[in-house]
């Protein structure tokens, strides 16, 4: 990786949802923060900053990560889907998202976000999670409003029905 | 026009999935950071005060002025030259401001306010501020600071317990007098939040072509608090627009207490003349945006010897923190109608008490107030049941108020307005299957598993009696300026194609209420809830409000609810009237349904919806002369049993009243104390649902927070004031592997005073979870004294006595010293190659310490050994810079001499001192060293975990430094080592 200098600010292009993206930043930018103020992309939500709670979860390469817990300029060059990439250009909502209002697993909707993107990672390396495995994929996300009974409703939902989650449309 | 019978489908009281969640599932959300802001806004970062009680002796902030982007640097001498401290509910000479003045009294207090181009550079230059603190005595638990001596957080008030007020209803002397047993018990209830996920968003613009303020928050009401912004910012109130996000990420009562920050941004951008945003951070959050008033309750029951309770005696002690912010102590006096619980207790005796701390001011707080004072009522009835022994369902089922007793007067006033509580509670044995949970206990016990059932019945109050706070007052004081009502007000429009949209006085975080609206206006107006527009951005220059409005106490189903309905029911009879001209039938022979107005005898004889609407835009010439034209009516809705309080002090404190029997089965693993809830029935009368589905989400999250409060959540505060929850590593919130799946049962009782019969629901299972669990815990120990959260440190003291201290060990954590915030101590020896002379000679020279001393920039000399530095510390993710300041005595030259010192940052402040011994050994020195080391404020309240680790890292580069000083071998270090270092490996 080439060195940065502090102060100045960089280009940073990344494939957002399968469409480039660009913009610039300090090296202390952390991506959440890239993709809110530079792109406009703010789908993505804060709700910790230290790596605790998951709103911020987004796909780098395919895989769920905290993008509180990474710079913009580590993601340079790569792959980033976030819930806006969910679902298709007309706006139909994916099984999962449709199961998530018909469960009742958002009130808020703050969370929701990271949560999607946790959800739709984790069904694609296991697609028959037991109930338990669920509830511990979902420990790693805060949500003060649902309870989570309905992630958990919603989730079950979409595997009993064989309709995982698709994933984001950049494949 | 036909199309058969336009059948009207009815949405209220079906599970209609919410129109909220296509946009918030695509994260298209529209919260208060989304929105785009004016080209040249600028950022504020707060600098908050790293002591619990300090007077401020200097601010210096000229350092940060000239860092690169700051624009303005406020301080609490603009805030008192430029606003008017918040007036409160109380009149009281307690002063409090959106920036401290002269003193602070808690920690994470706002003291100094950055504005720069960026949040980032207003950060930064946080780090160049000086604020010179005195410290002063403390006093953080409550009982402690009502005693006479305590140390006074506003000394003009002469005392911390700011209220006392006692009450009498019936005869409560003369029942305890006459009863066969008392009852007594202490509760302590913790302070909480309920955290929401989405912080504070303030943008605020002045503008000065009309001194208005501009102000876009996510706060979420009570708008009694409007005019506390408008009064300190001078202004009236149509002069403070405030305008809410169509998304909030959560509320739960918290974001009332936005309001100092409306003012201090607001403030801000007056001075620098451009907008102003600001966005909380979770630390900011968690030590200083609110906190439920943590309680000390002393309840005694007169009961007879078949358990009947005939006399309550409260005497209750709500900390408030630091100051007392509107509508503060609403917590104490919201559920005051509610003080006998469900049952038919006649005589009461209450004592209430307010005292102030050094801790966060309390607020708003899901449950306000119940969850308190559920807490000791159930605790006691299930005491009631050890000591008379009886079984604890039993005494519940016995005091029940009898069904067919409604409307029910309580004996503090409330009017519990609909119910049949037996019934309820059979229902809730039959379906939730206690007998079934009785044989799993029973089987576990046989095992010798520790394993309890726990009970509790609660009344949940919705909608405040806008009256209820004016119950502090005495009669007197409340004859000049009776308050009592609650107005909820909803427009209803109707554009000239025929679309409708709704904009309403609530709030929303979360709850689905614009799905409700939809649901309600969609039946009356014949029309499909996705035909309906819900608009709840709201604009205080634009739509209708009044003091009550805003989203709290579980008020929006029997009050901005009723209001659309009223709206709806005039554009519906508006709409008949024109429709009875073309149908050429009288107005009430008119149905709506299916998008059509038709001749309710003969459905074909029908006109659209939106030409009968459309009528009133293109053609208001062809009304009937008594209609105005245009399509767009207000529903305004006071209920008239919200009155103000009787000269005895009685007082209908809420307009709904739900009932709620719950009951759980949990075991304790006797190994790791872990209580395990192993099966929550939950039982519900809210009179009727508007949307079953929405009932069940409010059920299930307020169910969620109540078990965080009984098992994990709590602020916990040092001795000393330091705060120790910052982070939601330190703060616990349960996750998706905590919280199970409760049985929700139900049944409807309408309330009759609320036109569509419902009742509020959004509070009731976080007052019934805390003590049903406890009561649980009780039974599984057979303990009396049960705190919450019930976490395994408490648990396992409750089962096997409280810990024995740690071995003493290396850097073993000190036992407390006296006012310790995060105290730790330590010991070690280095190696230097030189002799002991040496070494002394580079303690005391200022240019050599200057490169000992870890991150040490700059050391000016201020008396004999006695050093100002300043240096760049960090542990863990967090890095900044210091002053401190460093001393040398008890000099025993060239063997030993005391180190002594502190820091002090926006980081925190630290003060330690260590003694220094050197020993010639091998032709080189032994350097033996022991601290002690005291941390408060921001590295105290999140880096709990890591200072231990941090601050052995920190002395013993130190002593390395000495040595590679004195011409031992350089400290090469790799980060490798470094890394290992900070994690406690490799020595
Ligand atoms: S914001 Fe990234 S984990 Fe909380
Ligand atoms: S839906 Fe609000 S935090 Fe999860």
């Amino acid at each position: 990786m080439p060195r940065l200098s502090r102060e100045a600010r960089h280009p940073v292009t990344i494939i957002l949802n399968g469409k480039r993206a660009s913009g610039y930043a300090e090296p202390r930018l952390l991506l959440v923060d890239f993709l809110r103020r530079e792109i406009g992309a703010t789908g993505s939500h804060v709700g910790c900053e230290h790596g605790v709670c998951g709103a911020c979860t987004v796909r780098v390469d395919g895989k769920a990560v905290r993008s509180c817990l990474m710079y913009a300029v580590q993601a340079d060059g790569r792959r980033v889907d976030t819930v806006e990439g969910l679902g298709d250009d007309s706006s139909d909502l994916t099984a999962l998202q449709s199961a998530f209002r018909r469960e009742h697993a958002l009130q808020c909707g703050y969370c929701t976000p990271g949560v999607l993107m946790s959800i739709s990672d984790f069904l694609e390396r296991n697609p028959k999670p037991t109930e338990t495995e669920i509830r511990e994929m979902l420990s790693g996300h805060i949500c003060r409003c649902t309870g989570y009974a309905g992630m958990v409703r919603a989730v079950l939902d979409v595997v009993s029905n064989g309709g995982a989650a698709e994933s984001p449309k950049s494949e | 026009m036909t199309q058969g019978h336009p059948q009207s489908e009815k949405f209220v009281g079906q599970p209609v999935e919410r129109l909220e969640d296509a946009a918030l599932l695509m994260g298209r959300g529209r919260y208060a950071d989304d929105l785009p802001i004016r080209v040249g806004t600028l950022h504020g970062a707060i600098l908050r005060s790293p002591h619990a009680h300090a007077e401020i002796v200097s601010i210096d902030t000229s350092e940060a002025e000239a860092r690169p982007g700051v624009v303005a640097v406020l301080t609490g001498d603009e805030i008192k030259e430029l606003t008017d401290p918040f007036i409160m509910v109380l009149k009281l000479p307690l002063q409090h401001w959106s920036l401290a003045v002269e003193r602070v009294r808690f920690v994470g207090e706002s003291v100094v306010l950055v504005v720069a181009e960026d949040r980032y550079q207003a950060e930064d230059a946080l780090e160049y501020i000086k604020v010179e603190y005195k410290p002063l005595p403390v006093a953080v638990d409550p009982r402690d600071a009502a005693k006479e001596d305590a140390p006074l957080i506003h000394p003009a008030a002469g005392t911390n317990v700011v209220s006392v007020r006692n009450f009498n209803y019936g005869e409560p002397d003369k029942a305890f007098a006459e009863a066969d047993h008392t009852v007594e018990l202490t509760i302590e209830f913790p302070r909480n939040s309920q955290t929401p996920m989405e912080g504070y968003v303030v943008v605020a613009d002045y503008l000065p072509g009309n001194n208005t303020y501009d102000v876009l928050a996510n706060f979420q009401g009570p708008y009694t608090v409007h005019p506390v912004m408008a009064r300190s910012l001078r202004v009236s109130g149509s002069a403070l627009r405030i305008r809410t996000p169509q998304d909030s990420g959560g509320g739960f009562g918290v974001k009332q207490a936005i309001f100092p920050y409306v003012t201090l941004m607001s403030t801000a951008s007056k001075i620098v003349g451009r907008p102003v945003k600001w966005v909380e951070d979770r630390l900011e959050h968690l030590s200083a945006a609110v906190a439920a008033p943590n309680r000390v309750i002393h309840l005694e029951a007169a009961v007879t010897k078949d358990g009947k309770v005939t006399a309550f005696r409260f005497d209750q002690l709500d900390d408030y923190g630091a100051y007392l912010r509107a509508p503060m102590p609403g917590p104490l006096y919201r559920p005051h109608g509610c003080l006998t619980g469900p049952y038919f207790i006649p005589n009461l005796s209450v004592t209430n008490r307010l005292v102030l701390t050094n801790k966060t001011p309390s607020g708003m707080v899901r449950g306000f107030g119940c969850p308190q004072m559920y807490f000791a009522i159930e605790r006691v009835m299930q005491c009631i049941a050890v000591e008379l022994d009886l079984d604890p369902l039993d005494v519940i089922s016995r005091n029940l108020i009898p069904a067919g007793s409604f409307p029910y007067r309580s004996a503090a006033g409330a009017i519990y307005d609909s119910g049949d509580y037996p019934k309820a509670l059979e229902i809730a044995v039959e379906e939730g299957d206690l007998k079934e949970l009785k044989e799993r206990r029973d089987k576990a016990r046989a095992e010798g598993r520790l394993y309890g059932i726990g009970y509790c019945a609660v009344i949940e109050p919705g909608q405040s009696n806008m009256g209820y706070l004016s119950t502090i007052l005495t009669a007197e004081e409340r004859r000049k300026n009776p308050k009592g009502g609650s107005v909820s007000q909803v427009t209803v429009n109707v554009e000239p194609l025929g679309g409708v949209s709704v904009t309403a006085d609530c709030m929303p975080q979360g709850q689905g209420q614009g799905t409700a609206l939809a649901q309600i206006v969609a039946d009356e107006l014949g029309l499909k809830p996705d035909q309906i527009r819900v608009n709840l951005e709201h604009d205080t220059q634009k739509d209708a409000w009044s003091i009550a409005s805003g989203n709290y106490s579980s008020r929006f189903v029997s009050s901005t609810a009723i209001a659309a309905h009223r709206a709806a029911q005039k554009v519906r009879a508006k709409l008949a009237t024109i429709a009875a001209q073309s149908l050429n039938v009288s107005e009430e022979k008119v149905s709506f349904g299916g998008g059509q107005i038709f001749a309710t005898e003969n459905p074909d004889n029908a006109i659209k919806f939106h030409r009968a609407a459309g009528a009133a835009h293109w053609h208001p010439g062809s009304l009937p002369t008594e209609l105005e034209a245009g399509v767009r009516e207000i529903g305004v809705w006071a209920p008239p049993e919200l009155d103000s309080p009787s000269d005895s002090d009685r007082i209908n404190t809420s307009l709904t009243y739900g009932f709620k029997i719950d009951y759980c089965g949990i075991e304790i693993d006797p190994d790791t104390a872990e209580v395990r809830i192993d099966k929550y029935v939950t039982m519900h009368d809210t009179g009727k649902m508007i949307n079953p589905l929405l009932v069940r989400g409010q059920i299930e999250g307020s169910f969620g927070w109540g078990v965080g409060i009984a098992l994990y959540e709590e602020f916990v505060y040092a001795e000393d004031g330091s705060f120790l929850s910052g982070t939601f590593a330190d703060y616990l919130c349960p996750t998706a592997c905590e919280v199970p799946k409760p049985v929700i049962l139900h049944m409807e009782t309408p309330s009759p005073f609320t036109p569509l019969g419902a009742k509020g629901i959004g509070e009731g299972n976080c007052m019934t979870v805390p003590v049903c669990v406890a009561n649980a815990v009780s039974d599984a120990l057979d303990v009396r004294d049960v705190r919450v959260p019930l976490t395994p440190a408490r648990v396992s003291a409750m089962i096997h006595g409280e810990e024995a201290a740690p071995p003493a060990g290396r850097a073993a954590p000190a036992a407390k010293a006296e006012g310790a915030g995060r105290a730790l101590a330590g010991e070690g020896t280095t190696l230097v190659p030189a002799a002991p002379e040496e070494v002394w000679k580079t303690l005391l020279d200022a240019e050599k310490l200057a490169a000992v001393i870890p991150g040490c920039h700059r050391l000016d000399v201020v008396g004999d050994n006695d050093y100002r530095a300043e240096v760049t510390l960090g542990v863990g993710p967090v890095k900044g810079r210091f002053q401190a300041s460093v001393r040398l005595a008890e000099l025993d030259a060239p063997r030993s001499a005391t180190l002594s010192g502190g820091l002090d940052g926006p980081l925190g402040s630290s003060r330690g001192s260590g003694r220094v011994r050197l020993e010639a050994r091998d032709g080189g020195t032994e350097v033996s060293y022991t601290y002690t080391v005291e941390v408060t404020g921001k590295v105290a309240a999140v880096g709990g975990r890591m200072l231990d680790g941090a601050t052995r890292m920190l002395v013993r580069q130190f002593f390395e430094r000495l040595a590679a000083q004195v011409g031992g071998p350089p400290v090469h270090e790799s980060w490798w080592t470094r890394l290992l270092r900070a994690l406690g490996i490799g020595q």
